[in-house]
């Protein structure tokens, strides 16, 4: 039988075809349009438009349809284009402490300047079926004005910093971090390294990273001192110009963690901090990045390495869901002639052993 | 008292698992300090947000029941307005701010200020119910040294931190020895509460969700914080009162005010605070 690779072509055709039916589904039921996706199911745009490393919520919300929903799927979808795009320009810093605050909690402290901004969360919300929203077509409450927010909110970990009691972020180094979507990845990498890779890194995957280290394994004390969703500018500063240039907005979800750090013989006492950052509304990526940059900061803090968590390598190795889920998939394809080859030394070993036994 | 969520059991819970609930508390209260492991469910508040605290709250709660729900001392806290809420809407059951109005207080962070009394039950959210946690990740090493009083380390780690520090550094989640056997998490309440746990005449309960675990430490049990005779347990004070009612003797947040750091210090009992004021506004 040589049907494997005969057939190979045709087969190919259709089950793109069959594919592309089973996406559509019954074609009685209303087709999914970008508008709706990118409107009513923004929390999986905002993720793949994190994990795909591109803000652009038309095309996530076509990565989704034609993913068929697959946020992993989508998320390759999006890196794939992403290769394709020229690179135009860097923007320059921005700056989270400006901007149109969607939404700003610190769990340090009950009250901060600017105030504590709930916004639209899930959070308190009783995880309650509502079979009304099932029918579709309920009158929603109409959301409360809000008051104006104050111009500016600064950010709780400045407030620590006025004191000395966290320490400062990491000095501006004028050199340009290295690029990962355009080099490849390096041991040791920076924290500029591994925060690009932890922001690209698969939600779940971080997840459990940051998780094990609330359980023991590579502790680190975390507080959130700050998660805030915000809308900043995007500036350039073209060559031509020599000025900066707004060229359009991001929504993003920052967290600054602050953790313990008991101090050393050279240091006095002083909170350290772990920092996340994704594109959209994606806290509990963001929350979940910032414990691990945290504990991957051991090293530096000349904390002992013991857990997954510490390991630089482990870490951002196995943070990318392209990377993993293509790997793992793999396995799919034909292995037939390794496969060959191994079944010949397991048969020769058996017989070699039957036979020893025999004599 | 109002009708209970149609669709649902009282409290939520069906009946079988808060039968099974009681058991474990019952074995709870039975071993004070121990932790019985019991099939915790999913609930419809996340876990990390006191799934555990409600769990057994739920399988406790009667009609008659009056609940107080606080978070970080506080009856205002999203929090514990949501859990105050889940259980209004579930159970029906009348709710107050009131510690001595109180049946059944639930509660994250803090015991209140005000003395609890025989006959009302405490209920802790817990994150994490295992004390040598960060001595030993692995639970089936723990389990091992519980049960053979192994709990040098937890001395060795206090005793560096004394030799580094000068002092032990473990400010909240301060771990206990309760009656003389097992050591305990008090769950995250500051070490400035661990003191209100001894010899308690109300029932304290703790859950813990996600770790499915639940432990006791019945009325009128010692509690003791872990210490040194040269290094005696203490607890935080300050140099300031409640900005607003003036107690000195409370357990006390800070409240950034402005970017240039100015800061209050206000009561993290907001109960106890208001009854303070309005106790003055009356003399």
């Amino acid at each position: 039988m040589y049907v494997a690779v005969k057939g190979g072509e045709k087969a190919i055709d259709a089950a793109h075809a069959l594919l592309a039916a089973e996406r559509r589904g019954d074609p009685a039921v209303p087709e999914l349009s970008l508008a709706q996706i990118q409107q009513q199911l923004a929390g999986a745009v905002d993720r793949v438009m994190t994990e795909g490393s591109i803000y652009d919520r038309e095309l996530a919300a076509l990565a989704i349809k034609q993913a068929a929903g697959d946020l992993v799927e989508a998320v390759f979808l999006l890196r794939a284009y992403r290769t394709t795009l020229p690179r135009l320009a860097a923007s320059e810093p921005v700056e989270t402490a400006e901007g149109l605050i969607r939404r700003r909690i610190s769990a340090t402290f009950k009250d901060v300047p600017g105030g504590q901004v709930l916004g639209a969360t899930f959070d308190y919300t009783h995880r309650l079926l509502d079979f009304a929203l099932a029918a579709g077509g309920a009158p929603l409450p109409a959301p409360q004005q809000v008051e104006t927010a104050p111009a500016a909110m600064p950010r709780v970990a400045d407030l620590l910093g006025r004191d000395g009691l966290i320490e400062p972020p990491p000095a501006e180094t004028g050199a340009p971090p290295r690029d990962l979507t355009r080099e490849p990845l390096e041991f040791p990498a920076d924290r500029a390294v591994r925060l690009q890779n932890l922001a690209r890194g698969d939600e779940g995957f971080l997840l459990a990273m940051g998780y094990s280290t609330q359980r023991g394994y590579g502790k680190n004390h975390p507080f959130a001192g700050e998660i805030r969703v915000v809308d900043v500018a995007v500036e350039i500063i073209p060559e031509e110009l020599g000025f900066a240039v707004e060229i359009g907005e991001i929504r993003l979800t920052e967290c600054d963690m602050v953790n313990q750090f008991k101090g050393s013989a050279t240091q006095p006492a002083q909170f350290t901090r772990g920092y996340g950052l994704a594109f959209g509304h994606c806290e509990r990526k963001a929350m979940a990045m910032a414990l691990v940059d945290r504990s991957l900061r051991a090293a530096e803090l000349g904390e002992e390495i013991t857990a997954p968590a510490q390991d630089a390598e482990f870490v951002l190795y196995h943070s990318d869901s392209v990377e993993a889920s293509g790997f793992t998939q793999h396995l799919k394809l034909p292995h037939y002639v390794d496969f060959q080859s191994e079944l010949d030394l397991v048969r020769r070993l058996r017989a070699a052993a039957l036979k020893e036994a025999a004599e | 008292m109002t009708e209970p969520l149609a669709g649902y059991n009282f409290a939520y819970l069906d009946e079988q698992t808060k039968r099974m609930i009681r058991r474990a508390l019952l074995k709870a209260v039975a071993i004070p300090g121990y932790q019985v492991p019991f099939g915790s469910r999913e609930m419809p508040l996340p876990y990390g947000w006191g799934t555990g605290g409600i769990q057994v709250t739920a399988s406790i709660i009667g009609r008659p029941d009056v609940l107080k729900v606080i978070d970080q001392g506080a009856d205002d806290t999203t929090n514990a307005i949501s859990i105050r809420r889940f259980f209004a809407r579930t159970a029906g059951v009348a709710t107050t701010e009131r510690t001595r109005d109180a049946t059944i207080v639930q509660t994250r962070h803090r015991i209140p200020e005000t003395p609890l009394a025989a006959g009302q039950i405490i209920v802790y959210q817990v994150p994490i119910p295992e004390p040598l946690r960060w001595l030993e990740p692995r639970e089936t090493e723990t389990r091992v040294m519980h049960a053979l009083s192994e709990y040098g380390g937890m001395y060795v780690n206090f005793y560096e931190d004394i030799a580094i520090h000068g002092r032990i550094a473990t400010t909240y989640d301060y771990p206990v020895l309760v009656n003389d056997r097992y050591m305990m998490r008090p769950s995250p309440i500051p070490k400035f509460d661990n003191p209100k746990m001894d010899m308690n005449p109300a029932l304290q309960l703790f859950g813990a969700g996600r770790e499915k675990r639940i432990y006791a430490v019945p009325p009128y049990t010692k509690v003791k914080s872990l210490d040194f005779e040269d290094h005696p347990f203490t607890v935080e004070s300050w140099n300031e009162a409640c900005a607003i009612c003036d107690a000195g003797d409370s357990f006390l947040d800070e409240v950034i005010t402005d970017d240039q750091g100015t800061r209050m210090f206000v009561c993290s009992d907001t109960e106890y605070c208001r009854d303070r004021v309005a106790a003055k506004a009356a003399e």
